[in-house]
């Protein structure tokens, strides 16, 4: 019987936050602190030939300034090829120098007395520049701007092909795309002398930022502590090292005080990472009776001038590739080539939203082309439970087919498609009420998502310490992190449930690396399920502590002991109210405690868990392995009108069925959709970052679109359960599926509209008119 | 340059002595030590430090401080009344309209304006309203409904 699970029950920290009293990064505020402020390249591709600091150290109110000159002599990030403070500029983001001073106004002021001469080096501004005979390169030492190409295969693609009734083939363009986290990136550095580096910091990484910090500096990772703020959204921006933080510790090395550095909006939009453009070419194939045959993918992406754990985004389109769907051949390719544009870096789906665009808009157009439902097509080749992949993903649980059946049930499919197979010949626009300049459509998209973990990193794992004290209160600490996203609540739900006690008992202590235990990092959808675990388990061994001592209380065995409403009793007593029932058979928890505690050689309840999951790295070789514990299945079914006049697309309902193994907490879930689906329309319609010249064009909220709450669709969030083997209490990750199929459930739902098949993201109406009058232009 | 100017903030008279091209947000956060009131953009596009001016609801980021000299400023640290969530704020925790939060002050403020100039907004009302408030997390869905289950 569960009493927690499945509850909505608000988020723990939502008071705080609705009232003003939550510290976020921006706010935090030290005795003696300074503000730092950072210099960047005016040249895309320069050799730094001199920086002049003389008359910015001579203002008043600064304290330190630094350059390539104060650099440690280590590289740090992903790539090995970085440096806080450059010599050679690559992008417009590259730091050459930082002041430290004593409000942001003087240090401002600073930076413009700094003078820099460069000698500009020819630039490389796109994949086909970058890879040009005789390119200019922009890391010598690596001998090429191909950092690194991904092959993956498996099946016979040749033979997939012969076995092909049906071969399309298209290429997209996908765009630069923002976080846009609405408090920008921040971190308050406190070096200590002779002691330790203290950082107040929004990272998503604790432990890996110790490390990776460390690497920067060049001091003991032992001599670095993380502590989190309340993080105003992370999204994938806070998986990385990013140069502001090893400056702001060096900047406070020197001064002395503990330094602030805060990005600005647009500073946000021109040194934060950007999701990788990339262009893309896919063929796929199919039998007439709908199997798929073959799928074979060729991607650049424009990682920009340096390698950060986002230009392995290839890993996850890879997985959509080879394993969204049965696909018995599957050949993929991937080039990362380094340019003199944006900083990139991973977002939220990792590679995801991009593959499953193109994976799955192609399957649109299989399924037109084979004269088969969309639907129908994709339940032909939908994924299974208790199934393999070629690629070597072991499917638990899988609910793929019931959320397709589930949104296809809320779909108005119109009069003239009343059964589960089409007429062949689609006709467009035939929702259209008038017959006039706007024509509707629907369109369907299915996603595939780790759920369970993902070995990306040596150690998948998270650890947990669960104590109960002598008044009967739980405290779990956890290494997991909490942006937003309710984890802090599940888990304390989780915690509760084990212990029989109600989850606001439970406080949760998760934002210390001296305090926590380790843990990899809040990303790939995994904190459900792997912090999940680990608190469980935790739970678990505080509630054997618990039992063994109500067990000599009460002269019965441990193991028929239950606990529940804050009290330990036989699992054979009267199923009554602790109050009703006899006084020795149900124990108050504290009472337990106390008992356990104040005696001769007592001990307190402190449990310990640790769960790092029974899963793969990919092969370095191959890129096979089962990368993780379990998977999450969703899909999307977007209904939309286009003014075939002014090209707008006007998304009129999203309804969207996830796979989720079970739902711990039903509203932390349908928010991660109902966000996830606001990031999904932006990559979809409205969300690009226009760079020219290694120059972005619109840094900031009036020109880099957001949608608003007037732009929003009412969306349909469905749960679907399947209940996992391997997550605690049968759940799985739903963080990151969202928005990964959205903006190819409304590319479909354009083309069943207009008949035009979009392959640029994002769809604008400049894009999208321009299609239909090249269209117009080709039939006239 | 600097100039002496008196605001009332939340209920209390505060003397301040302030640069003359910061705005009522740098004085919120830094002079006041208000944090409530979050600095998502400068450009007056997120809605993020919303507060009330005399009643309006403003962006505190365009506003220079020198220009509000004898204004009565309400920030989010003025809305619960004696530890007491207000029914907005109440209702966008129970509903599930908080996730990183960083937009909530700002939510809170508009949707407090909102609803005094009209007890009744419709759902459209309040996301046209609601429009100037960027959010990241949510999705709006349950914002709108926190808002609109306040009447």
């Amino acid at each position: 019987m569960s009493t927690h699970i499945g509850q909505r029950l608000p988020k723990l920290d939502a008071a705080d936050k609705a009232s003003g009293r939550a510290t976020y990064g921006h706010d935090v505020r030290l005795p003696g602190m300074l503000h730092g402020a950072i210099l960047y390249s005016a040249h895309a591709h320069a050799r730094i030939l001199r920086v002049d600091t003389a008359r910015a150290e001579r203002l008043p109110g600064v304290k330190a300034v630094l350059t390539a000159a104060d650099n440690p002599p280590t590289h740090f990030g992903y790539g090995k090829d970085q440096t806080p403070f450059k010599t050679v500029a690559r992008s417009l983001r590259d730091e050459i120098a930082a002041v430290a001073a004593v409000d942001l106004d003087t240090a401002r002021h600073a930076l413009s007395l700094i003078e820099v001469e460069y000698a500009p080096l020819p630039p490389v501004f796109s994949v086909a520049a970058a890879l040009a005979p005789a390119a200019p390169l922009i890391h010598p030492a690596h001998g090429s701007n191909l950092f690194q190409t991904y092959h993956y295969e498996h099946g016979d693609p040749a033979r997939g092909e012969a076995e092909s009734d049906l071969i399309l083939e298209s290429t997209y363009r996908l765009p630069y795309v923002n976080h846009a986290c609405m408090e920008t990136s921040v971190v308050v550095a406190h070096y200590q002398q002779g002691g330790r580096l203290t950082l107040w910091s929004t990272t998503q990484i604790p432990f890996l930022l110790q490390r990776d910090l460390a690497e920067a500096l060049g001091i003991p990772g032992s001599h670095i502590r993380v502590i989190q703020t309340a993080i105003g959204g992370a999204f994938g921006r806070g998986l990385d090292i990013y140069p502001f933080e090893p400056i702001a510790a060096l900047l406070s090395m020197r001064a002395g005080k503990p330094v602030r550095v805060a990005f600005s909006r647009r500073e946000e939009f021109l040194a934060g990472p950007a999701r990788q453009p990339a262009e893309v070419s896919l063929r796929a194939g199919a039998r007439l009776d709908g199997r798929l045959t073959f799928r074979e993918v060729s991607a650049a992406l424009d990682i920009g001038p340096y390698v950060s754990w986002g230009s392995v985004t290839p890993l996850v389109m890879m997985e959509t590739t080879a394993s969204l769907y049965k696909v018995p051949h599957v050949r993929f390719r991937a080039d990362c080539i380094y340019t003199n544009n944006l900083v990139t870096g991973a977002m939220r789906g990792y590679g995801n939203p991009q593959s499953t665009f193109f994976v799955e808009t192609m399957m649109d157009q299989l399924a037109e082309a084979l004269g088969l439902d969309p639907v129908e097509f994709r339940l032909i080749n939908a994924n299974e439970p208790n199934s393999a992949t070629p690629q070597g993903l072991v499917i638990t649980s899988c609910g793929m087919k019931e959320c397709l059946q589930a949104v296809a049930a809320t779909a108005d499919r119109g009069a003239d498609r009343p059964g589960e197979q089409t007429t062949v010949e689609p006709i467009h626009g035939r929702l259209d009420p008038a017959a006039g300049a706007h024509k509707r459509g629907i369109g369907f998209a299915a996603t595939l998502n780790v759920g369970g973990g993902a070995r990306i990193y040596r150690s998948d794992g998270c650890g947990a310490t669960v104590k109960v004290d002598d008044f009967g209160h739980v405290t779990l600490i956890t290494g997991s992190t909490e942006i937003g996203q309710g984890s802090e609540t599940v888990l304390a739900q989780i915690v509760a449930e084990t212990l029989g006690v109600h989850p606001q008992d439970v406080s949760v202590i998760n934002a210390d690396t001296d305090l926590k235990p380790w843990d990899v990092g809040v990303h790939a959808s995994r904190t459900t399920f792997i912090a999940g675990n680990a608190a469980r388990l935790a739970a678990l061994e505080a509630r054997r502590q618990i039992f063994e001592t109500a067990a000599e209380m009460l002269g019965v065995a441990p193991d028929c002991l239950i606990a529940s409403e804050g009290h330990i009793r036989a699992a054979d007593a009267p199923d009554l109210p602790p109050r009703l029932s006899a006084p020795t058979s149900a124990l108050p928890l504290a009472r337990v405690v106390r008992q356990r505690h104040f005696r001769q050689g007592g001990q307190i309840v402190v449990g310990e868990g640790w769960y790092d999951p029974p899963t793969q790295m990919v092969d370095k070789d191959t890129y096979k392995g089962n990368i993780s514990a379990a998977y999450g299945f969703g899909a999307q079914m977007a209904e939309v009108e286009v003014d075939t006049e002014t090209g707008q697309v006007r998304v009129l309902r999203l309804a969207c069925a996830n796979d989720v193994g079970r739902a711990i907490n039903p509203m932390a879930v349908e928010g991660q959709i109902e966000g996830g689906a606001q990031m999904g329309l932006g990559y979809a319609l409205s969300e690009e970052l226009i760079v020219a010249n290694g120059q972005a064009l619109n840094p900031d909220f009036h020109h880099y679109r957001l949608f608003t709450a007037a732009d929003m669709p009412p969306i349909e969030t469905i749960i679907v359960e399947t209940d996992d083997p391997g997550g605690p209490f049968g759940a799985k990750g739903v963080g990151e599926m969202g928005g990964t199929p959205t903006a190819a459930a409304i590319a479909n739902a354009i083309y069943d509209a207009i008949g035009i098949r979009l392959t640029e993201l994002p769809m604008t109406p400049e894009r999208v008119l321009a299609a239909i009058l090249h269209r117009d232009l080709e039939s006239a | 340059m600097k100039k002496a100017i008196t605001l009332t903030v939340n209920g209390d008279r505060r003397e301040l002595y302030v640069a003359t091209h910061h705005s009522l947000l740098d004085v919120i956060r830094n002079e006041l030590g208000l944090m409530g009131t979050h600095r998502g953009c400068d450009t007056g596009n997120c809605g993020a430090c919303t507060i009330q001016v005399d009643g309006l609801a403003m962006n505190a980021c365009l506003l220079l401080a020198v220009d509000y000299d004898g204004s009565d400023i309400l920030t989010i640290e003025g809305v619960a009344q004696e530890g007491a969530l207000h029914p907005v704020q109440r209702a966008l925790v129970e509903k599930g309209g908080i996730q990183c939060g960083f937009c909530t002050p700002g939510m809170v403020m508009n949707a407090l304006a909102l609803l005094a100039d009209d007890p009744h907004p419709t759902e459209a009302d309040i996301r046209a309203r609601l429009s100037g408030n960027l959010c990241r997390c949510t999705g709006y869905a349950k914002i709108v409904e926190a808002v609109g289950s306040v009447q």
